[in-house]
């Protein structure tokens, strides 16, 4: 695989970075850090990606550097073939309440962001032929609720977006995966309390590496959120007023 | 020593701060109420953090700040940044865990030149508390393959250190102490294969146990005793003395060694497993299953290096109260009655230890407070029992004291500060170059405020 990849400095992202690396597969890595995508590709390079990991700058929140960035990853990649975005922010509802400057950044990096990214991203894929396109949402954008009400409405927003891709475009050879994490042990969620079936990065790279292998087109990660999802995914309004979840 | 400009950072204000959460070493006592800040970019939660810490494997309070002060914690921070495969030689960022070196680089012909006996310590950690293994007496202790470190300095600067300056020294063994460990440069050993050969024989007693340890040490590079300290009489200190050398590639199998999958303690055992008769049955029953199982083979590196990690959360069976690991070392010169002594003081004090490990030590190391020191190194887990726990190692280090030996503070919650300053004169030099890198005295543990003079 030719893996673009923009997140693995940090959290999931780093995890899955090193999995693919360790596996030997070429990437090219962007984001926001030029000196600490350095780091991550000197490492990923360390664990055995193929030939030297390239790195670019690339900033969800400013949309005009995507074409660019893009670019040089299909000039050192010789085009990519699989494109993974694990960014993303994160805040709590009260913080984002209160916040206006952090509540549109949230939503706009998590929502147009993204979405723009993966536009630029889609059209060059299908331009040859295909590939695959896996792109990191949240449990928390399955239903509306409580605690998560302005990142969870980013992260419908995503899902919706990257499942209409899907049923358009997987006959034409674009494979998109939607990553569905429930509460993972990150630097994004240093500080909360952790629920139960809190995950592992490492576990979660496991699992979404192997449903990129198989061009999945949802999936829960610890997959135990499938289940619990699915509960709630069924209750009735009046009970989702009055539980916390 | 170079310095390097970082962008300015502000300390992070009392309102950025995550909650204080309980936190402790790997004995479960104290427990200390500390904001603890996690993250990848460990150079900016080290900003105003009184002090580092890693994976707490630690067992006392040497990982532990003052209540409510913030402490960083460095495992985000592990990526490996730089490895020759020619020459061995790595650099990775301070909160690298010693499993994931081993999973990645052991493969490769690569291992750690020290390792203590478990791998879910970070790299940091084992520079900070200049960790030894069964081969001291061959390889020194781990700070001696470090050759250069990058530090913050209490003072907000980060320099990047090299093994001959006097600030390495200091942080050699300097338990976190003289700055918040960022990255470090260290020399790996390369290995024939990734298997061990590894021999184990059962000895009657205690003085057999010493004279064998230091026969063996003569010809293999990795040795250690597990001894009986509740056997009765003449057989006190009765034990297996395992010894080992990385196996050729000639001998050794061509597959690599599985990682085993860890089965877990699931909860706080009830407290008859720490009861006289139940430990004293327990090693009794060890000691007669390994003598019977003794012989000579191939061996994964994994249970000879880290038997214990096979089980997760073993710290369990102390209970919700924790305990201590008491360790220590006796000069070579006071000799095998020394220990035997030390055994008398420890059973008569009701200590009622699972196996004793016994190891000798080589040279003294080079870090300014290291514990290691020629001598023989006697180390064994007491559960947490209040005062009758602290009249044992009051006790346990008179004898210390007596015989000028020292105690090794990664493993310490108990000790009293007199005794402590007997027994290590080599603290107020260390403390006068502290002060000259953070003359307000803003780094500290709970630890260093416990025994090493700093204020609370
Ligand atoms: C089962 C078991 C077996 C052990 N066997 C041995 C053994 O054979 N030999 C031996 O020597 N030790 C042994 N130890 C002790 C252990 O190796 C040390 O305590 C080691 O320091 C733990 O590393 P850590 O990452 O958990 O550090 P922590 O316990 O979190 O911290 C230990 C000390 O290092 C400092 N520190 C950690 N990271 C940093 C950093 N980035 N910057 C500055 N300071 C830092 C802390 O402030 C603290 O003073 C054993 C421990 C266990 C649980
Ligand atoms: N952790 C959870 O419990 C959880 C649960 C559900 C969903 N998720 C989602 O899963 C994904 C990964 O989460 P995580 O916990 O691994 O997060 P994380 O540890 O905080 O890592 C986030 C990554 O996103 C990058 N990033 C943030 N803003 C960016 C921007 N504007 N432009 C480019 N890159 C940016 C960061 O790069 P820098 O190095 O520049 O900071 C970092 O690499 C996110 O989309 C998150 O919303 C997480």
């Amino acid at each position: 695989m030719k893996v673009l990849f923009l997140g693995a400095t940090k959290g999931m992202g780093r995890a899955l970075a090193r999995r693919l690396a360790e596996r030997g597969e070429a990437l090219f890595l962007l984001g926001r850090d030029l000196e600490d995508l350095e780091r991550s590709a000197r490492e990923l390079e360390v664990l055995g990606a193929h030939g030297s990991v390239g790195s670019a700058s690339c900033d969800l929140s400013e949309p005009s550097g995507f074409r660019a960035a893009l670019d040089q990853a299909d000039e050192k990649l010789d085009g990519f073939d699989t494109v993974v975005v694990t960014a993303g922010l994160f805040a709590t509802q009260p913080e984002l309440e209160q916040d206006e400057a952090q509540c549109e950044r949230v939503l706009q990096v998590n929502f147009t962001g993204t979405v723009l990214l993966c536009e630029q991203v889609r059209k060059r894929l299908l331009s040859r032929g295909g590939g695959k396109l896996c792109v990191f949402s949240s449990v928390a954008g399955e239903r509306g609720r409580k605690p998560v009400i302005l990142y969870g409405a980013t992260k419908a927003g995503l899902s919706y977006y990257l499942e209409g891709l899907d049923h358009k475009f997987r006959s034409d050879g674009l494979q998109t995966i939607t990553v569905k994490p429930g509460f993972v042990k990150t630097g994004m969620t240093e500080g909360l309390d952790p629920p139960p079936f809190a995950g592992e990065p490492e576990d979660v790279a496991r699992v979404v590496l192997r449903a990129i292998d198989r061009g999945k087109p949802v999936v829960y990660a610890p997959p135990i959120w499938r289940w619990v999802m699915m509960v709630i995914r069924c209750l009735p309004r009046f009970v989702m007023r009055r539980i916390g979840f | 020593m170079t310095e390097t400009a970082i962008p300015e950072r502000a300390a992070p204000a009392a309102t950025d701060l995550p909650p204080a959460t309980a936190l402790s070493g790997w004995g479960r006592h104290p427990i200390v109420k500390a904001p603890q800040l996690r993250s990848e970019d460990l150079p900016r939660i080290t900003v105003g953090a009184t002090l580092t810490r890693g994976l707490g494997r630690s067992y006392g309070d040497a990982s532990l700040p003052l209540p409510g002060a913030p402490v960083a914690c460095s495992t985000l921070a592990d990526r490996f940044l730089e490895f020759d495969s020619k020459t061995g030689r790595l650099r990775c960022e301070a909160g690298l865990s010693l499993a994931e070196l081993n999973r990645v680089l052991l493969p490769r012909g690569w291992f750690t030149p020290v390792t203590p006996g478990t791998q879910f310590v970070t790299l940091g950690g084992m520079f900070a508390a200049d960790v030894h293994g069964k081969n001291h007496h061959e390889s020194g202790c781990f700070g001696e393959h470090v050759r250069s470190i990058r530090l913050r300095t209490a003072d907000g600067e980060v320099r990047e250190v090299g093994e001959q300056d006097e600030l390495f020294l200091a942080s050699q063994g300097g338990m976190g102490l003289t700055g918040h460990l960022l990255e470090l440069e260290v020399q790996l050993k390369k290995v024939a294969s990734p298997w061990i050969w590894a021999e184990t024989s059962p000895v009657p007693d205690l003085e057999t146990m010493i004279d064998r340890l230091l026969e063996a040490s003569r010809h293999w590079p990795y040795t250690v005793g597990w001894s009986d300290c509740l056997a009765p009489g003449a057989r006190l200190g009765r034990g297996i003395l395992i010894v080992g050398r990385w196996a050729e590639a000639s001998e050794a199998p061509a597959r690599l060694p599985a990682m085993k999958r860890s089965v877990a303690v699931p909860f706080d055992l009830p407290t008859w497993a720490l009861s006289r008769w139940f430990v004293r049955s327990f090693n009794a029953l060890y000691y007669r299953v390994r003598s019977a199982t003794a012989g000579a083979g191939i061996v994964s590196p994994q249970p000879f290096y880290y038997p214990l990690d096979a089980v997760r959360h073993w710290n369990r069976v102390y209970g919700r109260r924790g305990f201590t690991q008491y360790q220590c070392v006796l000069p070579t010169e006071r000799g095998a009655e020394s220990c035997r002594k030390f055994f008398d003081i420890l059973v008569r004090h009701g200590g009622t230890p699972y196996l004793v490990v016994v190891k000798d030590f080589g040279a003294e190391s080079r870090g300014s407070i290291s514990f290691p020191r020629p001598g023989l190194t006697i180390a064994m887990d007491l559960p947490m029992r209040g005062r009758q726990t602290q009249t044992i190692v009051d006790a346990l280090n008179e004898h210390v004291v007596a015989e000028g030996g020292r105690i090794y503070l990664a493993k310490d919650a108990l000790t009293r500060v007199e005794q402590f300053r007997a027994m290590d004169p080599r603290i107020e030099a260390w403390n006068e170059l502290r002060r000259r890198y953070d003359p307000k005295g803003l780094l500290k543990s709970a630890l260093s405020v416990r025994l090493l003079g700093d204020e609370a």
